[in-house]
């Protein structure tokens, strides 16, 4: 049961027709997806949208409702947790706190039938791995948060899985230990090899961490592609204002000729326009241009404020119909607040969605 | 009315002196003396012969003077009573707190249909006085044949400190935190084995109290006892202790030596517990 695949370390997840009801309250409208072998997963959205209920169908701790979950193969829907070849890192960690750190990672071993020997290797091969050999005797609470996050981590790693399951790791950990656990799921992947999928609600992590990242909105699945898929081709306007940062600001056009043209704020060129007449503008702060003064040539605005951050600046400018654009400039171009500007944009570089569905269309 | 009060606080009254911290004291002190005064009283009349109790009654006593204890020693059934207290005290807790830690962890943890009316049926326990049913539980035993038997004492004390016990621990278990049974899940721990090694050790402190809750009443208990068992080998301390206050009437000295022998193992472990029940209190924290 799953133990062939368990040695070579293969892990083909197919998620069919999934879905999930709590009682009356449909959760999971239905998500179809393949996750290959060895690839970093990453399941993003916003609170609420599903993405940790898909983890625990996938880990067994919920039943499906609906649909299938295939592992290697084998029908997972009613195969116990421990042996679906799942192990699971929890947001809270939810170490034992009666337990050292030792114990903690020993407990689920022992539960495989592992001799004594080899849980042994298993945790002294996990703690030199995760840097943990000193802090064994401990107990969680005398550790800290990135520590305790280690543990977490080891205590899948001694179980061997297929697949790893990460349910937003990094939410209790500060911002500087954020980005250094950040690598070291990120180097651990490659060391171990094993399929990761990893819940966050933080884009940033995803695309830093991502093979493959899956943007979930209210129990569906928007798009799943590479990160620059994401922010190169956003299939819709969810996915093109969820991933970057400063978001995509979306424009209500009408096409005229080879302009679009906002209402009462003038008109810009863009370059090739895809084939409908009112459809929505998708500027990223890269795509734009800001000029002082009013033009004759652009969409005018006004400057709310800017964000000087060093190595660039975010200029925020709102737009005639009151939709607030963001353009990104050099530290030394600097607008004062209320400022008239004109906006012109890279010709190729905006993105067009559908006035009706936010579908994006293609020039 | 400002004038009152400006007046009061320039007045170096109790209040003044002491301040409000000052005040707390005196009355936790006054309380603590009120509290030990007749524990105290107790220990010291046992030391005493009964004119001496009624000489002096608050002297302190000579406390070479044993013969009371040694009186009770050689002429009762003392160790015995003893005995017996603590086989149906440990049997009676053995039972709740098995019973009650699985039921509270069902009730706590699993939404089946029926679990809030089921717990309200345990709580239900609470407003019942049982010693009204006394007639009834006497027939009760009688057809069980448990009459005359320590058994028919360790179930009524069981079926008594359940609801109080379950209330306690469901409360408790709702509140650790759910992740930690899925995590054992995940590493493929059976439920039972689950409830055993992760979530015995985490409610160790409600267990505690719930112990010190139920284990004073059932020690004390002479009702029970009176009602149900006639065999002098069977009774317990505080039944037994009313055999020889029949016979020693007038010997308080020997009576409040037997008091303090059988309140002195109750209150060892009531420290030893509230030691325990600290200490799980400051290393339960999960996070």
């Amino acid at each position: 049961m799953g133990g062939s695949g368990r040695e070579s370390n293969v892990a083909q997840l197919s998620l069919r027709g999934i879905k999930k009801r709590f009682r009356e309250t449909a959760v999971l409208h239905g998500i179809d997806l393949e996750i290959g072998d060895r690839e970093f997963v990453v399941f993003v959205g916003p609170s609420g949208c599903g993405k940790s209920t898909l983890l625990r169908l996938i880990a067994g701790l919920d039943p499906i409702t609906e649909g299938e979950f295939v592992l290697n193969g084998t029908r997972m829907n009613d195969v116990a947790p421990s042996r679906r070849g799942i192990a699971m890192v929890f947001q809270s960690y939810a170490l034992y706190p009666h337990m050292d750190v030792y114990e903690n990672m020993a407990f689920g071993a022992r539960l495989m039938g592992l001799t004594k020997a080899e849980v042994e290797a298993r945790i002294a091969e996990a703690a030199r791995m995760l840097r943990l050999e000193a802090l064994l005797k401990r107990k969680p609470r005398e550790l800290s948060g990135g520590q305790r996050q280690r543990v977490a981590i080891g205590r899948a790693l001694v179980r061997k899985p297929d697949v790893f399951l990460l349910d937003e790791p990094l939410s209790n950990l500060d911002a500087a230990l954020r980005s250094e656990v950040r690598l070291e799921i990120a180097r651990l992947h490659r060391e171990i090899g094993g399929t990761m999928i990893y819940v966050t609600h933080d884009q940033v992590e995803a695309m830093t961490l991502a093979d493959k990242i899956v943007v979930m909105n209210n129990g569906r699945i928007e798009q799943v592609g590479s990160p620059r898929d994401l922010y190169e081709t956003p299939a819709n306007t969810f996915v093109a204002t969820f991933i970057g940062s400063p978001r995509m600001a979306l424009v209500d056009v009408t096409r005229d000729g080879d302009r679009l043209a906002v209402a009462n704020g003038g008109a810009v060129v863009t370059g090739a326009l895809p084939d409908a007449t009112s459809l929505k503008l998708g500027l990223r702060p890269d795509a734009v241009q800001l000029h002082r003064g009013a033009g004759s040539e652009g969409l005018s605005a006004k400057v709310e404020y800017t964000e000087y951050l060093g190595d660039n600046a975010y200029v925020y400018a709102r737009l005639a119909d009151g939709t607030l654009l963001s353009a990104r400039t050099t530290p030394n171009d600097l607008f004062a607040p209320d400022e008239a500007v004109t906006v012109t944009v890279t010709p190729g570089a905006a993105h067009y969605f559908s006035a009706e569905d936010g579908r994006r269309l293609n020039p | 009315m400002s004038a009152d009060a400006t007046n009061y606080y320039d007045r170096k009254g109790i209040l003044g002196a002491l301040g409000r911290d000052g005040l707390l004291q005196v009355i936790l002190i006054a309380n603590t003396i009120l509290m030990l005064a007749p524990i105290v009283i107790m220990v010291f009349s046992a030391f005493k012969t009964t004119p001496q109790i009624f000489q002096s009654p608050f002297g302190i006593p000579d406390f070479t003077q044993v013969q009371n204890f040694v009186k009770i020693w050689n002429e009762t059934n003392f160790l015995r009573y003893l005995l017996n207290s603590f086989v149906v005290t440990a049997a009676s807790m053995v039972l709740i707190l098995t019973l009650g830690t699985m039921a509270a962890y069902a009730l706590g943890r699993y939404a089946f249909s029926g679990a809030s009316f089921i717990l309200m049926f345990f709580i239900a326990g609470l407003t019942l006085p049982l010693k009204l049913a006394i007639i009834p539980l006497f027939m009760l035993m009688r057809d069980l044949s448990i009459l005359n038997n320590q058994l028919s004492l360790i179930f009524v004390y069981t079926a008594m400190g359940l609801p109080s016990t379950i209330f306690i621990m469901t409360g408790f278990i709702r509140t650790l935190p759910n992740e930690l049974e899925d995590a054992a899940r995940m590493d493929g721990a059976s439920e039972a084995r689950i409830m055993w090694s992760i979530m015995l050790p985490l409610v160790r402190p409600a267990m505690v109290i719930a112990g010190i809750q139920n284990v004073v009443p059932i020690w004390n208990d002479f009702f029970f006892p009176l009602v149900f068992i006639q065999n002098d080998n069977l009774k317990t301390l505080p039944q037994g202790l009313t055999t020889f206050m029949g016979e020693y009437t007038t010997d308080w000295g020997v009576l409040f030596s037997g008091l303090t022998l059988s309140a002195a193992p109750i209150i060892i472990i009531y420290i030893v517990l509230s030691r325990q029940f600290i200490a799980g209190m400051t290393s339960g924290a999960i996070k």
